[in-house]
């Protein structure tokens, strides 16, 4: 039976869907289109009706897709090095025109099919079906795919229109993160990662668009001061005055507050999805927050964003109420996943964490996006407070918090490769975790987007180890 | 024959050990073949350590694996298979009862372990880097044209310290060929190497915290230049034994028996 997907989820995929429908349209038309950083205020792109794409996400979607070591390897060509954050180099080889399309045969136009793709095909019984001419299993021809390879959408906006520039633009990859509009324009914003503005003015150059940038330096106390929220405040001031002579038109007060409005609604509404993984069982997985980051990111100032999370606060109090939950395993065990998740191998992340029975209770976005405020200057404090550019105490208290809350019995580690300043801090934070909460924490190695840096077989040990080690630890604190 | 015999198979990337327990507490019998994990290795080691007991396989009341290859023999071999983290653990606190701290060295992997009642409750263990693994090791023999078990003695013959600071173990190998080729004393290179290993096995030790009694165990703790520079680095006394590369399968064959006697 196909598994059931609540409103409040069929909700959220709409709303990116829309997202990304809302600016192939405006480009079509046209119009402007921009891509920004994760944690750039949108709500000012919003108040000048700007569609807006975001290359973090992209590069999750392309790399879940299995795209991400063909995109990584293109940037490395151009000359990036490996040890660029990987989310940055898919990205910098899509601004370059790189796209992953299907190979096709020139002549008939038919896509040349991958025979090492597709599932095996069963019999009644469920048997596998073998080729007697090959002695292999009979694969199913409904799920083979075609064969991959990089093209470049500048090479095929250069050649003559006609049915072969068509064809070709047709092979390009269907997934919606290979569709995305090029930037007429770029925001970064740098509390989310410092690595985003050498990025951005990358794209900037390369593209020949204006790079919008709103600078957050590191912040070592937990407390922002007032100086802070000033530089950040006459950064906002300056980037609507930008925006302003981008689209030749005036800031919309009345369009910015009520962009602030939906931004404050989808916070709330996302924390309480959130905090319902505090329940034993959780109704959901850990994981399942990573999928809706995509909303929390993309289309925070939504109206439709706030709606959808709302629904979706109903649908799990349901299904508290009912006793179920949406975790495909029986909870024996609750964690809190540290860092993004490896992309190109979520089914070998989550086939130990199965296995031994272990739910993802607790990730740090969850208070990274849902800040709340009042007025421009709040913005700008709350802006102030991302992942990378908070000090290790802040960041320590976060998780603490809601390792308590979420009533964990471990932490697991991502150290990625790709984020040296996220990583860079674990070790410490890994040792405070155990003094202060009596929790045992493993890490393990891995990329958000490079699939060539995470080895499965050393993940499942490090996983294994953890387990061991949770269920020596309730045993003693039992005893 | 009367008592409880269990056995624990520890499949490692580069040896394969056994070890027959009886009763919990006597070793009867070990077995050591130099290939690991995907080879012949555990089953030839399997078949000695029953040869050496004078055992059939069916006089074990129960077989824990362990190790890089532990999960290949869940079917028909073990009982149930555990991480090589908590047999080390067990391992240790089996032939150390006051252990806190383990650290391991292995063919591909370094572990440090914290120790609580003779149970692991943390640890943490090495990115994939191979540096400052037994494997590391073998490579740098194989330049110096030493045999990595003389490594030790070799490296207390040094008169001077010469400095391996490369962490990866390709360029290490670079480092050490032009050493060689400056006409660098080997007994220096080696005593450089051993305290190349120790310093970036400190490091990682140093995130979990050290609380004594520390036994080291693996295949690396037979060499005594690591030991000693292990010791000195980390400023406490190390214990190691004699069974060092036998711990892992040690601490499988007694919780192999923990399990056969829950099973009771």
């Amino acid at each position: 039976m196909a598994k059931q997907v609540s409103p409040g989820v069929l909700a959220l995929r709409k709303v990116v869907d829309d997202v990304h429908k809302d600016a192939r349209e405006a480009k079509a038309r046209g119009e402007l289109v921009g891509w920004s950083s994760s944690k750039f205020p949108c709500e000012l792109a919003a108040a000048f009706d700007l569609n807006v794409m975001y290359p973090e996400n992209q590069a999750a979607g392309i790399a879940a897709n299995r795209y991400g070591e063909m995109m990584c390897q293109a940037a490395e060509d151009l000359g990036y090095d490996n040890d660029i954050c990987g989310y940055a180099r898919i990205s910098l080889a899509y601004a370059k025109g790189v796209r992953v399309s299907r190979k096709y045969d020139k002549e008939t136009g038919e896509y040349i099919i991958d025979p090492s793709t597709g599932k095996p095909l069963k019999d009644a019984d469920g048997n596998v079906i073998i080729d007697e001419a090959t002695g292999k299993p009979k694969k199913d021809p409904k799920t083979q795919t075609p064969y991959l390879e990089l093209d470049n959408l500048y090479d095929i906006m250069a050649m003559p229109d006609g049915p072969e520039k068509d064809r070709r633009m047709e092979a390009i990859s269907p997934i919606r993160q290979m569709r995305i509009p090029q930037p007429d324009f770029v925001l970064c914003c740098n509390n989310i990662c410092n690595c985003m503005t050498k990025w951005y003015e990358n794209i900037a150059r390369m593209c020949n668009v204006p790079l919008i940038m709103v600078d957050i330096p590191y912040n070592n106390t937990v407390e922002v001061h007032d100086e802070n929220v000033k530089y950040v405040r006459a950064q906002f001031d300056k980037a609507i005055k930008q925006l302003e002579e981008l689209t030749g038109k005036k800031f919309d007060e009345k369009k910015f507050e009520k962009a602030c409005a939906n931004a404050n609604r989808t916070a709330k509404a996302w924390l309480k999805v959130c905090d319902y993984l505090q329940y034993k069982p959780a109704p959901y997985s850990g994981f399942d927050l990573f999928n809706h980051m995509a909303d929390v990111v993309t289309a925070r100032a939504r109206v439709e964003a706030a709606e959808a999370f709302e629904q979706l606060a109903v649908d799990l109090e349901e299904t508290i109420q009912k006793g179920e939950t949406t975790t495909p395993f029986p909870e024996k065990y609750r964690v809190m996943f540290e860092g993004i998740p490896c992309w190109p191998k979520l089914p070998a992340l989550f086939k130990p964490l199965k296995a031994n029975g272990v739910n993802v209770t607790a990730v740090v976005y969850a208070p990274a996006f849902g800040f709340v405020y009042n007025n421009m200057d709040e913005m700008a404090r709350a802006y102030y407070k991302a992942p990378n550019s908070v000090c290790i105490e802040q960041g320590v208290d976060w998780r603490e918090g809601i390792c308590r809350d979420n009533k964990v019995d471990g932490v697991l580690v991502h150290y990625n490769r790709s984020c040296k300043p996220w990583s860079g801090y674990m070790a410490e934070m890994q040792r405070r975790f155990t003094a202060d909460l009596g929790i045992p924490c493993a890490g393990f190695d891995g990329d958000q987007a490079d699939p060539r840096n995470f080895n499965a077989a050393q993940y499942e040990t490090r996983v294994q180890g953890l387990v061991e080690a949770m269920e020596a630890n309730i045993q003693a604190k039992e005893a | 024959m009367s008592g409880i015999y269990t056995l624990g198979i520890d499949v490692g990337s580069t040896a394969s050990k056994c070890i027959i327990l009886k009763d919990g507490q006597e070793i009867v019998a070990k077995s050591l073949i130099d290939v690991g994990a995907g080879t012949s290795g555990p089953q030839r080691a399997i078949e000695a350590v029953l040869e050496n007991a004078g055992m059939k396989k069916e006089d074990m009341t129960y077989t824990l694996a362990t190790g890089y290859g532990r999960t290949s023999l869940m079917e028909g071999v073990a009982d149930k298979q555990m991480s090589e983290l908590s047999c080390h653990a067990k391992g240790a606190a089996f032939l150390f009862p006051n252990v806190h701290t383990v650290i391991d060295i292995g063919g591909q992997d370094v572990k440090v372990l914290h120790i609580d009642n003779g149970a692991m409750t943390n640890f943490q263990m090495n990115d994939k880097c191979a540096a400052g693994t037994g494997r590391f090791l073998d490579v740098m023999a194989r330049v110096l044209e030493v045999k990595v078990e003389d490594l030790g003695r070799l490296g207390a013959m040094s008169t001077k310290k010469v400095g391996i600071s490369s962490t990866c173990t390709v360029f290490a190998e670079s480092e050490v060929i032009s050493q060689l080729a400056m006409g660098t004393d080997k007994c220096d290179i080696i005593d450089g190497i051993h305290r190349s290993v120790a310093h970036r096995v400190t490091g990682l030790a140093h995130r979990i915290g050290i609380v004594p009694d520390v036994v080291m165990t693996g295949g690396v703790a037979q060499n005594s230049g690591v030991v000693n520079a292990l010791q000195e680095e980390l400023g406490c006394p190390i214990k190691t034994s004699p069974l060092t590369q036998y711990n892992g399968a040690l601490g499988a064959a007694v919780m192999a028996w923990q399990a056969a006697s829950r099973r009771k």
